[in-house]
Parts: structure tokens; C-alpha cells; sequence
């Protein structure tokens, strides 16, 4: 058993013992689904079929129904697509970089974050697989042996690292997070009592035992798991980011992007892990695990993330004037003075601006403020991918070319519709899986819990 | 041949670790303990070895490595090198920065993939095997330790439970096994 210093705050709140772990994690999926639920489950489902008919439509009728132009050849489509690559990037960040850096706070949370990173990725792909119009030959982005002459992809091209980069993101993730969930689901299992449910929760826990080897075996899984997908959620962004990096376009070929675009998803996808817990917690009744010392912790990377996000802001416009390129600099005054001028300023504000209030202890620990602050940041990086994107292509080299986006209906349609998809998802996890980490957050129960840290003899054995 | 197992209950981690020391310091084997979640510095004390999973994601990571590089020279090298900007294809090493990038996630996804699989398949936890811990309570607060008669000749089933006696238990369960 691990000791901590008695003046850290306890990880678990109450007296909870073993079997209350247990209990509390799973009473949300035995009982019956509040009728909040069924609501929230209903919206969420009518935005995600409106998103999915926009989508059927997209396919049916050809890309032409965006609101891109000549000038402007890439808009909503890539700008969602990097959103939620972004939120993507806190589920693996919490689970596998926090395992290496032995930070038991993550116990609580990393199970929903990875579920939100999963179905983020999910969300993501949909953005470049319909941008190519025809979706049933997607599979031609991987070198498959073909009838064209002995033609291949481009291996190049940032655009196939990023296929090969999101699927590897995608499908380790997975892994990592069903890993993780196998013992849960055993536990799940072994007290049912519908025999439905019994099959079910026995189906998805492939029979585990708990067995001291397998045990063993679990630990070292997920720790090499944890090393690999840390330097894995680092080159995703970055090569999300070479999208544009390698590009020619004055704004976007800057070799800050890697670093600042990797801060920038870690950052909101924070936001959007505060987001979904604040309310998950409350929902299913699980404060005593995720309490204000969680939200904390998470503000503080938000604060960190967002100061550095705020630098490479700060330090491209420097550049821009600094390399003494005009088309750079214009590129940079056009986004703070030109006609997206409120895009730009929104982005400042939301994304430099509002994550300097963490400093500031009491904010920090507030949950109501935590979560306005935390759709704030959601917003204001979704207009950091638009300002990126857009400004730095609607004003061509010839000012016969300029140009302004306006998103058609079916741009916002697609967009809306993929956070409903995001939501049915979500929900449909809150209901069935077990939203923490149970076998993870009992082995913390001694060492982090309240009860035991308070107890008199805590800091006598050992 | 038939055979007798005592699975030994108990209803915490620390409390069974320091039975199963004693009873190993008595010269019996404790063949398996079932626990809901990984006791620490359990697996010295009844004889479980380090898992060589890791030694095998190195290998599967330096296979993922080496398709890719293959892979990626016939496409890019052999079969069809392109002519892009002037710049010279004829070798991979001269090209190979930008088949970096995909190296790496090549490697990660094979390392990773075959590292879970081979877990799964050792394990044999597979969708829709049945459960295999002895008592449904091992996956939720209960820690059960199993001593098969078979493997402990030097002491009879008496004399097992005088020791469990002294050390103590919660709950103990003796099943035949043909």
C-alpha cells in the first residue's frame, strides 16, 4: 500500500469502503435511466439524425453543397475536423501520460475522458471521409494493390500521415480504453441479476478472472500501452498540424504549429472533459470520486496549456512581422483588423484571456465558474481552427480572388448534427459502462481515500 | 485423477497478502489468488513470474517498423518514384524524412495491436468465454486464495487447516475436482 503526505486532499471523499466503490459505480447502470436521461438521450438523437440526413444529402448531391468557393477550397469541413481531433486529445492525454507521471487523480476521470476521445476521433474522421464527396471509395487513401497501373498514395503528403495518424489514434485508443474496461465489466457480470444483462456484461468481459497473473500482466499492458500513446497523442496534433505546416499558404506554413497546435487540443480537450463531468458527476452521483480537487487539477492544465496556446499566438504575430515577408505580416494584420476581425478577437478572448482567470484559486475551484469557462474555451478554439483556416486563404495574392466564407445550412447541419452524434454516444456509455475506473480507483482507496487518511494509525505502519 | 481445492476467502488485500506469506513460510503453495483488483507485491510471494509482454511489443514494434520501411520504398522508391519538384527519389535514406511520421505510427499500431492481442490470447479472455474466478464476490470486494491438494504433498488436508485456523480467514470453500 502507498502512503501520502496527510496535508495532500483526499482523492476519494467519505467513508467508502471496497464493496461502496462497487455500488456507487454501478447503481447508475442497474437502476432504471432517469427521465433526464431519456430526454437528454432524445435531443441528442434528433440533432444526430439531422446531422446524418445533412450528411446523406451531402453525399447525394457532391460537396457543392458547403459554402466553399474558389478562393476559399477549405472551410467548416477541416475546421470541425481539427475540433474535435483537439477534444480527442485529453482522454489519452489523462490516461496514458498522467499513468507515467503516476498521477492517481487521473483514476477518476480517465475512463469518461477516454469514451469522450473515442467518440471525438470518431467525429473527426467523419469530416475528412465525407469532404471527399464520394465516401465509398474512402479505402483508397490506403496503398492498396489496384487496377490504376501500379498506382499508390502519397507518402509525402501530410495528408496520408494524418490517415495513418488518426487510425493508429483511433484504434489504440480503443484498445487501451477496452483494456482497461475488461475488469470493470467483469465486476458488472458477476452482479447481475437480469439474465439479458448477465450475457451481455459477460460477452464484453471475455470471461475475466482477476487471476494474480493476469493481474500482473494488466499492469505492465497498460503501462506499455501508456508509453506508447504518449509520444502517440504528441504526433497526431503535430501531424494534424502539418496539414498546414508544410503548405505555402502565408499563415500557415509556420513551424510553431506542431507545439502550439498539440497544446491548443490538450487544452480543449480539457475544456470539453470539465464540460461532460461537471454535469456527469452530479447526474450519476459520483462527487465523492470527482470533487473540486479533480476540477482543479484539470483548470491548472487548462491554465498552463492556455498560457502556451496564448504565447504562440503572441509569438506568430511577432514572427510575422519579424521575417519581414509582407505577404506574412498581412496575413496576420488581415486576421486581427481584416473582415474576420470578430473571429480573431473572439479567439483572443476566449482562448488567452479567460484561462489566465485559473490563477486565481477560488475561481479555480468553483464549479459553476469551471464550467462556463470550459464552453467558453470549447468555442473560442473552434474559432481559433476557423481563423487559422479561413483568414488565411480568403485573401489571395490577386485581389480579384478575395473572398469571404458564409456557411451554408448544410455546413452548420453537418456540424450540429456530429455533436448530437457526440452526445448519443456519450449517453448511451453513461448508461451501460462503467464511467470510472473501478479495479483502478480501489487500489487509491487506502492510500488516497478520506477514511483512511484520517485515520490515527495511517502514518504509523510502514 | 480427482483433486481437492481449498479456495481461502478474505475481505482485504493487506490481510491476505500476510496469510499467503505465512503459509508459504509453512512450505505450502497457494496456487492462484483471484482479487478484484492488482495487489501490490503479491506476485513474488506466491511465485508469479514478470509477464514477458513487454519483450514481445518490442518485437511487434520493430516488425511494424520494418513493414513500413519495406512498404514504403517499394511504393515510394521502386515502384513508382515520382518526380517531385526535381528532388532526387532514387534513394529511400534521401527521401526518408518524410517517411518519418508514418514509421512511427506504423510501429506504434503494430506494438500496440499485437501487444493486446497476445495478452488477450495468454489470458484466454476472449469474447464469450465464461466467467473464471471461483466465487462472483472476487470481482467486487473479496480476495480468494486457491491451494490445490495435488501440488501440496508434504502436508495433508488436516494439517491445511489447522494452519488456516491459526492464521485465519473469512469464509473457506473446499471443492472436488475430477
Amino acid at each position: 500500500m502507498q502512503k501520502e503526505a496527510a496535508i495532500r486532499e483526499p482523492l476519494i471523499l467519505g467513508h467508502k469502503t471496497y464493496h461502496d466503490v462497487t455500488e456507487d459505480v454501478c447503481r447508475p447502470i442497474e437502476d432504471k435511466a432517469p427521465k433526464m436521461w431519456y430526454i437528454l438521450f432524445g435531443i441528442a438523437l434528433v440533432i444526430g439524425l439531422y446531422g446524418v440526413g445533412s450528411i446523406m444529402y451531402l453525399l447525394g448531391t457532391g460537396i457543392g453543397v458547403w459554402g466553399l468557393n474558389k478562393t476559399i477550397g477549405w472551410a467548416w469541413d477541416i475546421t470541425n475536423f481539427v475540433w474535435w481531433v483537439g477534444i480527442g486529445h485529453a482522454g489519452t492525454l489523462i490516461s496514458a501520460v498522467l499513468l507515467l507521471f503516476r498521477q492517481k487523480w487521473r483514476m477518476a476521470i480517465n475512463r469518461s475522458a477516454e469514451a469522450m476521445t473515442i467518440f471525438a476521433v470518431f467525429m473527426a474522421g467523419t469530416f475528412p471521409l465525407i469532404h471527399m464527396g464520394r465516401l465509398w471509395v474512402g479505402y483508397w487513401v490506403m496503398p492498396i494493390p489496384n487496377q490504376f497501373g501500379s498506382l499508390w498514395v502519397n507518402f509525402n503528403s501530410p495528408l496520408l500521415w494524418d490517415v495513418f495518424a488518426i487510425s493508429t489514434y483511433l484504434s489504440v485508443s480503443l484498445v487501451f480504453w477496452y483494456i482497461g474496461l475488461i475488469p470493470d465489466f467483469a465486476t458488472i457480470r458477476d452482479r447481475a441479476k437480469k439474465p439479458l444483462a448477465k450475457k451481455m456484461y459477460s460477452i464484453l468481459s471475455f470471461g475475466w478472472s482477476g487471476r494474480a497473473k493476469h493481474w500482473n500482466r494488466f499492469e505492465l499492458v497498460s503501462l506499455v500501452l501508456a508509453g506508447l500513446a504518449t509520444p502517440l497523442v504528441f504526433s497526431v496534433h503535430s501531424i494534424v498540424s502539418f496539414d498546414f505546416a508544410t503548405s505555402v499558404i502565408p499563415g500557415w506554413h509556420t513551424t510553431i504549429f506542431p507545439p502550439y497546435f498539440v497544446a491548443g487540443a490538450v487544452f480543449s480537450g480539457f475544456a470539453m472533459v470539465q464540460t461532460l463531468l461537471l454535469i456527469m458527476r452530479k447526474a450519476m452521483g459520483l462527487e465523492a470520486y470527482i470533487h473540486t480537487k479533480h476540477v482543479e487539477y484539470m483548470n491548472i492544465v487548462i491554465m498552463v496549456t492556455g498560457s502556451i496556446v496564448g504565447t504562440a499566438y503572441i509569438t506568430e504575430l511577432f514572427i510575422s512581422w519579424y521575417s519581414g515577408v509582407e505577404y506574412e505580416s498581412y496575413a496576420f494584420i488581415n486576421r486581427a483588423t481584416g473582415p474576420y476581425w470578430w473571429a480573431y478577437w473572439s479567439m483572443m478572448t476566449c482562448n488567452v484571456v479567460s484561462p489566465q482567470l485559473m490563477w486565481f484559486r477560488p475561481l479555480r475551484r468553483s464549479l459553476l465558474f469551471t464550467f462556463f469557462i470550459s464552453i467558453v474555451v470549447n468555442i473560442g478554439m473552434w474559432f481559433e481552427r476557423y481563423v487559422i483556416i479561413v483568414t488565411s486563404i480568403h485573401r489571395d495574392y490577386i485581389p480579384a480572388a478575395w473572398s469571404m466564407h458564409f456557411p451554408s445550412h448544410i455546413d452548420i447541419a453537418v456540424y450540429i448534427g456530429t455533436i448530437g452524434l457526440f452526445f448519443v454516444f456519450f449517453l448511451l456509455f453513461a448508461r451501460f459502462f462503467p464511467v470510472l475506473a473501478l479495479n483502478e480507483v480501489k487500489t487509491i482507496l487506502k492510500g488516497s481515500g478520506q477514511s483512511y487518511k484520517e485515520s490515527p494509525d495511517y502514518h504509523k505502519h510502514h | 485423477m480427482s483433486d481437492k481445492v481449498l479456495y481461502v476467502m478474505y475481505d482485504d488485500d493487506e490481510v491476505l497478502k500476510n496469510s499467503a506469506k505465512q503459509l508459504v513460510a509453512k512450505g505450502v503453495k497457494i496456487n492462484e489468488v483471484f482479487s478484484p483488483f492488482p495487489i501490490h507485491g503479491i506476485d513474488p510471494i506466491i511465485g508469479v513470474k514478470n509477464t514477458r509482454l513487454g519483450i514481445m511489443a518490442f518485437l511487434y514494434g520493430l516488425t511494424g517498423l520494418t513493414l513500413a520501411t519495406v512498404g514504403m520504398r517499394y511504393f515510394m522508391i521502386v515502384d513508382w518514384p515520382m518526380n517531385i519538384g526535381g528532388k532526387p527519389n532514387f534513394s529511400y535514406l534521401e527521401n526518408m524524412l518524410a517517411f518519418v511520421p508514418i514509421s512511427f505510427e506504423f510501429t506504434v499500431m503494430c506494438a500496440a495491436h499485437g501487444m493486446a492481442i497476445t495478452y488477450l490470447l495468454r489470458n484466454k479472455t476472449l469474447p464469450g468465454m465464461p466467467a473464471q474466478n471461483p466465487d462472483p464476490r472476487t470481482t467486487d470486494d473479496k480476495f480468494v486464495m486457491e491451494i490445490r491438494l495435488s501440488e501440496n504433498h508434504n502436508v495433508t488436508e488436516a494439517e491445511l487447516d489447522g494452519m488456516l485456523q491459526e492464521i485465519g480467514y473469512l469464509e473457506l470453500d473446499k471443492k472436488e475436482i475430477k
